[in-house]
């Protein structure tokens, strides 16, 4: 094995203990004397809590303890809000563990059950009586905003958590006074419901006689968790060892630290017994969070020979009862400052008002902003293409960034890293064979069938860093990434490593970066990450970071190896450092190959420390820091062909064809992977996915039965294609791959079923495009016709 | 009440004595310690508790322990021999049919049930007959791609 | 999710099964588990007692006559899809049963618990109503029959008593010239029939002798089409007349029936029903020709 592994497809390393149930997920830990906490949520929407009798519950068989929000106070802090949003006006209201006085969404908790086995807990949580005064709910974000909304924390006016705007470029209500063509629309980015396949849990196990805990959780940032735990829960940072065991998925819902995870964390240490709170499906829908809900009212200024001049919007965004972790961020930073896309926009303005609603807390879901970045900027792009009577592939030809290496300012004040988005078009317009796929809807129209194609050209923003930008835009938090990197004596390595992987494969392509730097199998190295006690600092596994960031950590670790190495090796070859070389593994004198020390050679000489050059010290390891001087920036153009069935309305997926550019790729193989599944979810927004409340605030796809999921038998092979177009600023040129489909393809499918339905007339449909939405827009067209 | 019951999970009989209540994937799970199979969902949508009875696939979470006294029992932890792994979990492996792997055991059973079923299928018929386990990662398609290479099928399966 | 507790008994045979009944007030009958088991599980039903009939062997089984088909009410889903018995004399049955939930669901859930759940999203009420079915329910008289409009009440509600137990559903097997088929809009997340329509068609010589439509999925009960089979019967069968047919479906839908929810409402069900009575009819009638 050597340096070749690295960009080559292998198998992963997590893969053997996964496909024989040998993985262990918190739920599947299990400690002496474990109790089980199950927690009682509100059933209301908004009410006041006029009184709660726990007696029968406490005295009921198996039942070691139950607390409310009186048993909390001054014990557990309000789960907290870690992005200040700067300039925003951010408000941001108390979120009490276990609710004091007041509910504000379904799924709220009121207390917890703490008892000998799971089924003994559940049974007490219908012996807890309480009194609920209902109170009005509001759950649409615009609705919220609206004068004479049920109110939903008294010291917060009109349920603005925040109001946030970005402006760049020329002036904007000249471009749009000035301009030949102006086109509008109204979007509903409908709510979302994660859907990890494992729901969240968390394992708090407290030791009184040194007061250390630890805590395995379901999380995608452990250090997070411990950073957060520490300042709510009263456990210093130093006592607290978070694991996050095996993870499985996350795709946003397990960065925040739940309220959930910090009563757990408060049982174990009032008990002095490890508490275990897993959660079920049903409890997952209301009390994990959700994504997207925005109302965006957006209009694109152009000339009538199709040249953009000008984007703006307002958006309203839903942010449910309380502000979770993270929050703030996504429907502003990780949203505004993309929506010049892939496009040349001279100015750009949007205001974002994030409204408390009473619902489930929304946070970042896979894309994270950028998705619903995308649709504004793809749908609009459409709409223009549309009105001047051109196809939708020059419009974007007129206005796209021409290709670039080293850098593109946007007016939002970002800068791009590299991109050459019409070669991404290109390409995909060659393998998808575009014209042909026209001439064929066109025969198909002739006979009456109702073929669509969709395109969607974008760019993301993703492995996020720099720290100094994140201090500047409010989080709470550093965004670089560190890797420490061993050598043991027999020339096998630990990496430890402080992302926290959790499906993506980063033990295998960790492994191959080692690999790649330094000639070593793959196979070699043992990737360690998830646990506080045993990795050194990291900002988490979000936003498509661990291995911009952290593999960037990594490869700098391995570099700095490398530099002792070549000392240790000039030392016992006798030879003058300048003079050596390296090449797959082999340290060797210039000119000499064939006397050479191997990387393992060395790694037995730095362990056992006989024979070491002058002042350097023994062991073969490195702690490698990264903080990334900017953003990377992904890139692709995607098509979607469906058909449509006019008399039922029923949508149908018949092609699906990708091009995305993560720059080089260091598992193609898995690249594919994150590229299918991304695409899917973005799919499942477009046609079949929705979170839905009743005007009362009733969640009424609270399960698996309501809540459509994407599945196997509704899907076509997905055609996925790439270019590589490096990171002028990475160490590896690497950019992330985790979240591209996502942001790509709900825009793809929706333009395609627009376009399948351009002989009605018809306008514009919500989201998810269900047959019966698409069959109302046909009967609506067809009457205003 | 408590019932006696005596059910053999990959070879080895166990006796118990359960509450009525107690679902199988309860017993496998939490009587048992064999961890391997999951709970994914409530609402017996999501396949991740499947499981073979009897040789046929049936969802462990939609079974009470008592009901399965008697029976014989395979789990993804009994799937693989000493001679090593079951085919289907060497072609999730080679064909990257799982990421995250917390619905691929009840996927693995699923797809030893579809290949019981239908020993050639064709990618229509995967894709059907994986209609009732959900993944969230992988879009399925190489979980697709891993059912035809355990098959033996080429690329596009059976006509 | 995690049940209330209950006791369980299992019975060895039906008349058992009626004694257990008897004894344990509050009880329930749990077959394959597949209706029951996840209302346990959400706690929307809390019976003292479970009376497990899923070993009685003489509940299992399809066999015929040669005039009339008896399938016990313990037999699977799976195996009445793979059924080739019932796949050439009753095919709508097999297709609908083929087409519940998912494999892990059809091996184990039964025909017996399915119908005496009486979901009106379920696919089997409106199949069986179209065949024609008897339903066999014992008690303490005896065995009595039950013909499909008067075994399905209304919403979850059937004719099997407090102390009865339903042991199977008996069909005519379909005769020369004579074919059904079910089709099927269905719930993106549940699998269940947003609209699921069953046809039997008997054709002689391209004309239309027999049409049962019957529709389930929009409506609380199985609900027989009478327009549309008037239209059909003693017509020459063409693509235009089965659509024609198929049209007047609406005829016998009563608006204050129609069940609607989130995904798709009451009047797209029943504007749109008939694109499903067109394709269950048109695939009976290429079986019956």
């Amino acid at each position: 094995m050597s340096a070749s592994t690295f960009g080559s497809g292998i198998r992963r390393r997590e893969d053997p203990r996964l496909i024989t149930g040998s993985a262990s997920y918190t739920d599947d830990i299990v400690l002496p004397g474990m109790l089980h906490a199950a927690m009682l949520r509100s059933p209301y929407a908004h009410a006041r809590i006029e009184s709660i009798d726990t007696a029968a519950a406490a005295a009921a068989s198996g039942v070691v303890a139950v607390y409310t929000g009186t048993d909390t106070e001054g014990e557990i802090a309000p789960a907290p809000c870690a992005w200040l949003l700067p300039d925003s006006g951010l408000k941001i209201a108390d979120y009490h563990c276990i609710a004091k006085d007041t509910v504000r969404y379904v799924g709220d908790i009121v207390a917890v059950v703490v008892a000998e086995s799971r089924y003994e807990a559940y049974d007490a949580l219908d012996l807890i009586e309480v009194d609920y005064d209902p109170l009005d709910a509001v759950v649409e974000p615009k609705q919220s905003a609206a004068e004479g909304a049920p109110q939903l924390h008294d010291e917060i006016e009109g349920n603005q958590a925040f109001h946030w705007t970005v402006t760049g470029g020329g002036d904007i209500g000249e471009a749009f006074e000035n301009a030949d063509v102006v086109v509008k629309e109204t979007i509903v980015q409908q709510r979302l419901i994660p859907n990890a396949m494992e729901t969240r849990a968390a394992l708090a196990s407290y030791t009184p006689a040194t007061g250390e805990l630890t805590l395995w959780n379901t999380t995608q940032n452990p250090h997070i968790v411990r950073f957060l735990c520490s300042l709510v829960a009263g456990v210093p940072e130093d006592r607290l060892r978070v694991i996050a065991p095996e993870v499985g998925g996350g795709f946003g819902s397990k960065i925040a630290v739940y309220p959930a995870d910090f009563v757990t964390v408060f049982c174990s240490k009032k008990l002095g017994a490890p508490v275990k709170w897993a959660e079920t499906r049903s409890e997952n829908y209301q009390a994990t969070t959700h994504g997207r809900d925005h109302v965006q009212e957006i209009e694109l200024a152009a000339t009538k020979d199709g040249k953009i001049v000008g984007l703006r919007a307002t958006v309203w965004a839903g942010m449910g009862a309380y502000l979770s972790t993270a929050a703030p961020g996504i429907p502003t930073i990780l949203h505004g400052l993309m929506l010049s896309g892939v496009y040349d926009i001279p100015a750009i303005h949007e205001d974002v008002y994030g409204l408390y609603t009473n619902t489930t807390p929304v946070e970042a879901y896979r894309g994270a902003g950028r998705p619903e970045a995308t649709f504004m900027v793809e749908r609009l792009v459409d709409l223009l293409a549309a009105e001047i009577g051109l196809d939708p592939v020059e419009v974007r030809r007129r206005n796209f960034i021409p290709k670039f290496d080293d850098g593109h300012d946007v007016v939002t004040g970002l800068t791009y890293d590299s991109g050459n988005y019409d070669g991404a078009l290109a390409k995909l317009l060659d393998k998808a064979g575009y014209d042909q796929l026209r001439a064929e809807q066109a025969a198909a129209r002739e006979q009456g069938r109702h073929i669509g194609l969709g395109l969607s050209t974008y760019v993301e923003i993703c492995g996020l860093g720099p720290s100094q930008v994140a201090g500047a835009i409010g989080f709470q938090g550093g965004l670089w990434e560190s890797a420490i990197l061993r050598f043991h004596p027999s020339g096998k390595v630990h990496v430890m490593i402080g992302a926290s992987p959790h499906g993506q494969g980063e033990e295998t392509t960790f492994a191959q970066i080692v690999a790649g730097e330094l000639g070593v199998s793959p196979d070699d190295v043992k990737v360690i990450h998830g646990d506080t006690d045993n990795t050194p600092m990291g900002w988490g596994t979000y936003g498509s970071r661990t291995t911009a960031v952290g593999g960037a950590a990594l490869a700098l670790a391995a570099r700095k190896i490398r530099d002792k190495a070549k000392v240790i090796a000039a030392h016992l070859l006798e030879a003058a450092v300048e003079d050596m070389e390296y090449d797959d593994g082999k340290f060797f004198v210039k000119g000499s190959p064939d006397s050479s020390k191997t990387i393992q050679d060395i790694a037995l000489m730095a362990n056992v420390a006989w024979n070491m050059p002058e002042g350097v010290e023994a062991g073969l390891e490195a702690t490698s820091f990264y903080d990334p001087p900017n953003f990377v920036f992904p890139y692709g153009a995607h098509l979607a062909v469906v058909e449509i069935d006019p008399e039922t309305g029923h949508v149908t997926l018949v092609r699906y064809v990708a091009v995305d550019d993560c720059g080089p790729q260091i598992n193609p193989v898995i690249v594919e992977g994150q590229v299918h599944g991304g695409i899917v979810q973005g799919i499942g927004q477009a046609l079949w996915e929705e979170g839905v409340y009743d005007e009362d605030g009733q969640l009424l796809t609270g399960t698996m039965l309501d809540y459509a999921l994407p599945r196997a038998d509704r899907l076509p092979n997905i055609e996925v294609h790439s270019t590589v177009t490096p990171s002028p600023h990475h160490p590896l040129g690497v950019k992330g791959i985790g979240e591209a489909g996502t942001i790509a393809s709900t825009a793809a499918v929706y333009n395609a079923v627009i376009d399948a339905l351009q002989p009605f007339g018809v306008e514009g449909v919500n989201m998810p495009l269900t047959p019966e939405r698409v069959w109302r827009s046909i009967q609506e067209a067809q009457g205003r016709n | 009440m408590k019932i006696p019951v005596s059910i053999t999970i990959n070879g080895r009989q166990y006796d118990r004595d359960v509450e009525p209540r107690l679902l199988l994937v309860h017993f496998i799970r939490d009587v048992l310690g064999l961890t391997g199979t999951k709970v994914g969902c409530d609402t017996s949508q999501c396949g991740s508790c499947t499981i073979l009875l009897e040789g046929v696939s049936a969802k462990s979470c939609t079974c009470l322990a008592v009901q399965a006294d008697g029976a014989s029992i395979t789990t993804i932890e009994g799937l693989a021999s000493h001679d090593g792994l079951h085919p289907l979990q060497e072609s999730f492996w080679n064909k990257h049919g799982l990421q995250c792997g917390f619905c691929t055991p009840g996927m693995i059973l699923a797809s030893h049930e579809l290949l019981r079923c239908n020993p050639n299928p064709s990618d229509a018929e995967i894709r059907h007959g994986l209609e009732g386990n959900l993944c969230r990662c992988t879009g399925y398609q190489n979980i697709v791609r891993a059912v035809r290479d355990a098959a033996g099928a080429a690329e596009g399966g059976a006509q | 999710m995690f049940a209330p507790e209950f006791d369980y008994y299992r019975a060895g045979s039906v008349a058992e099964a009626r004694e257990l009944l008897d004894a344990h007030p509050d009880s329930t009958v749990l077959a394959g588990g597949h209706s029951l088991i996840p209302i346990l599980k959400l706690r929307l039903a809390a019976p003292a007692a479970l009376i497990d009939i899923g070993r009685i062997d003489a509940l299992r089984g399809i066999a015929s006559d040669g005039s009339t088909i008896r399938i016990g009410a313990l037999t699977t889903h799976a195996e009445i899809a793979a059924s080739d018995l019932l796949k050439g004399k009753a095919a709508a049955l097999p297709e609908a049963a083929g087409q519940i939930g998912d494999p892990a669901v059809r091996n184990r859930g039964t025909i017996g618990g399915n119908v005496a759940h009486a979901d009106p999203a379920s696919d089997l009420p409106a199949v069986l109503a179209c065949l024609g079915a008897a339903f066999v329910i014992e008690g303490a008289d005896g065995e009595r029959r039950v013909s499909a409009p008067d075994f399905f009440q209304g919403l979850m509600t059937t004719a099997v008593g407090e102390d009865e137990i339903l042991t199977g559903v008996e069909l005519s097997e379909a005769g020369d010239g004579e074919a059904s088929a079910y089709s099927k809009f269905a719930h993106p997340a549940s699998r269940y029939a947003v609209i699921g329509t069953a046809a039997k068609v008997g054709l002689s010589d391209g004309v239309c002798t027999s049409a049962r439509v019957v529709v389930g999925g929009l409506v609380p009960a199985p609900v027989r089409a009478g327009a549309v089979e008037q239209a059909l019967v003693g017509q020459a069968v063409t693509t235009e007349l089965i659509a024609e047919a198929s049209r007047k479906v609406g005829d016998s839908l009563d608006d204050d029936d129609l069940l609607g929810d989130v995904y798709a409402s009451a009047g797209y069900r029943k504007a749109s029903a008939h694109a499903w009575v067109r394709g269950a009819l048109s695939a009976a009638v290429a079986r019956a020709g």
